[in-house]
């Protein structure tokens, strides 16, 4: 089988971001980047399931700048085998994403692509559904089980109450969520033989003009300031006082 | 002509919730139901009931939307986990754009969504009709509206590739996390999931509410999945949040900044949770939430 993950650089999830003073976009001095975790679940989805099968190829591709280069590579020291970067300097929304991913599609032709639920920046958690409208292909999105059965798959996909189990037929698309594995740690051999795998540049191909553009970056309204209580006593006077029980 | 579809997949209370943000935007609308209750009372020109048994999964269903949505310039459903599954493949299909997570809107072509785990308050503009809108409720608080609307039956057409092969509800009878008048949260010092079920479960029940936890209580096995709250899990805006032994992660934080009112209960007095917390008590969550039962006789 052969599988596709389409990766995003993004911001450090675990850094404080904030806007610029003048709303024009995000401060990033001093904000590192790593691949959109989500993603880096969907990486090490496709390696285990390598790992069971020795038969998979995994490519993984991004779009951007030459910048991504590093997070392709971590993805090829994961275990992936092969990386594209389509590289652009473009402004894309999510069906413009979902527009170029389409074009590697058709060129690579993947029995299944599997990529994170959403990108850590943008919390948009579209591009997957887009790019499988596109393709016509069925999709199994917050994935948190996935097993391959001969040309078919069983994924277990968290659902608002609960879970729900999908039968899917090859090609397909499935997205990540957080639970679907632990991505492991990294060790030293990997990132050495990932120096040598293959990174491919390739130019963009379809660079749609976005439907939707963020035009401006504000810090969220702080809530006012709450006050301490002292006692259990208090907690319940203030509860009352406020009507909240 | 600018006109609004709102998408209810359940029945009547998605549209409920969705009749503030359709009153805000100020579009006439129409609603489609597709399965359960179709909700005649919220002001809408037109309700079009498909009448499902079951929701479809999102292939099928956003081919059968496709030619319903036609004509629409703007189409809404609840931000919820299968809007965005089932919408944003609708997306794909009809060559829309879409806006997730939509809290303010400025003008039918401008709406604010947070991004960056709620760091940051987007403004995005849409370029181009149709857009496809996930919202978040809590912005758009709704008018009473008078009347009902008059009922037609739509037919939804749907077939698709993937197979529902089992679904798994969990939670009782318990209401469900995004809609509940109060959430009680627990986090990682509830140590085991029996102590949560019966410490913050038992105090959920006792208030009619909901149970909620953190990430790192999922991630210990403490509790199940679908009660996650936060960036990655459920978003909840509940009237009374109470959050017990939770730290306030900038991730947990993001699902709870709608809530009226947030409780903290935490032993630690550093804990970044009272930062944001209208109202918290230093203490430890296994001899105050019984004090509060009993004084509350629940």
């Amino acid at each position: 089988m052969k599988i596709l993950v389409p990766l995003k650089r993004v911001i450090d999830p675990y850094a404080k971001v904030k806007p610029l003073g003048d709303g024009s976009g995000l401060d990033l001095s001093g904000i590192k980047f790593d691949i959109n975790p989500f993603d880096e679940i969907a990486v090490e989805e496709a390696v285990r399931m390598k790992e069971k099968d020795g038969s998979h190829e995994i490519i993984v591709v991004s779009i951007g700048t030459s910048d991504s280069e590093e997070q392709l590579r971590k993805a090829l020291a994961i275990g992936a085998d092969r990386a594209i970067l389509i590289e652009t300097e473009h402004i894309y929304d999510s069906l413009g994403i979902a527009h170029e991913l389409e074009a590697v599609v058709r060129a690579e032709s993947p029995d299944l692509v599997l990529m994170g639920k959403q990108a850590t920046d943008d919390d948009n958690n579209q591009a997957g559904q887009m790019l499988a409208a596109r393709l016509g292909w069925p999709q199994a999105t917050f994935a948190s089980k996935v097993e391959a059965a001969g040309t078919r798959l069983q994924v277990t996909r968290e659902t608002d109450s609960g879970e729900e189990v999908l039968e899917l037929p090859l090609p397909s698309l499935v997205t990540a969520d957080l639970r679907l594995n632990e991505p492991r740690y990294i060790a030293l051999p990997g990132i050495i033989k990932a120096r040598s795998k293959p990174l491919e540049k390739r130019p963009a191909s379809v660079m749609s003009s976005p439907k939707t553009r963020t035009v401006r970056y504000d810090a969220p309204p702080a809530r006012a300031a709450g006050r301490k209580v002292s006692s259990v006593d208090e907690l319940v006077a203030a509860l009352q006082e406020k009507g909240a029980l | 002509m600018s006109k609004l579809l709102l998408i209810t997949f359940d029945g009547g209370a998605e549209g409920h919730q969705l009749a503030g943000f359709a009153q805000k935007l100020g579009l006439p609308f129409d609603v489609l139901c597709i399965s359960g209750e179709a909700p005649t009372e919220i002001g809408a020109a037109r309700v079009l009931n498909a009448g499902l048994a079951e929701v479809p999964p999102a292939d099928a269903l956003a081919e059968g939307l496709k030619s319903l949505v036609a004509g629409y310039s703007h189409i809404a459903g609840l931000s919820n986990m299968r809007s965005k599954d089932v919408l944003a493949r609708l997306a794909g299909l009809i060559e829309a754009g879409m806006v997730t997570d939509v809290i303010g809107l400025q003008s039918p072509t401008s709406f604010t969504r947070p991004m960056v785990a709620g760091s940051v308050i987007a403004t995005v503009e849409v370029l181009a009709e149709p857009v496809i809108l996930t919202v978040r409720p809590a912005g758009f608080p709704a008018d009473p509206v008078s009347g009902s609307s008059p009922v037609e039956s739509v037919t939804l057409a749907a077939s698709g590739q993937a197979q529902r092969i089992s679904v798994t509800a969990r939670g009782g009878a318990r209401p469900d996390l995004s809609q509940a008048r109060v959430v009680v949260s627990g986090g990682r010092p509830l140590g085991d999931a029996e102590t949560f079920e019966r410490v913050i479960g038992g105090f959920a029940d006792a208030l009619g509410g909901a149970a909620g936890a953190t990430r790192a209580a999922v991630d210990s096995g403490i509790a199940a999945n679908e009660l996650q709250v936060g960036q990655t899990g459920k978003i909840v805006a509940p009237e009374l949040y109470i959050a017990a032994g939770i730290s306030g992660s900038t991730q947990h934080m993001a699902g709870i900044k709608d809530s009226k009112l947030i409780v903290a209960i935490n032993k630690d007095p550093d804990a970044p949770i009272f930062e944001f917390a209208d109202l918290g008590l230093v203490g430890d969550l296994f001899e105050v939430i019984p004090e509060i039962r009993a004084k509350l006789s629940v």
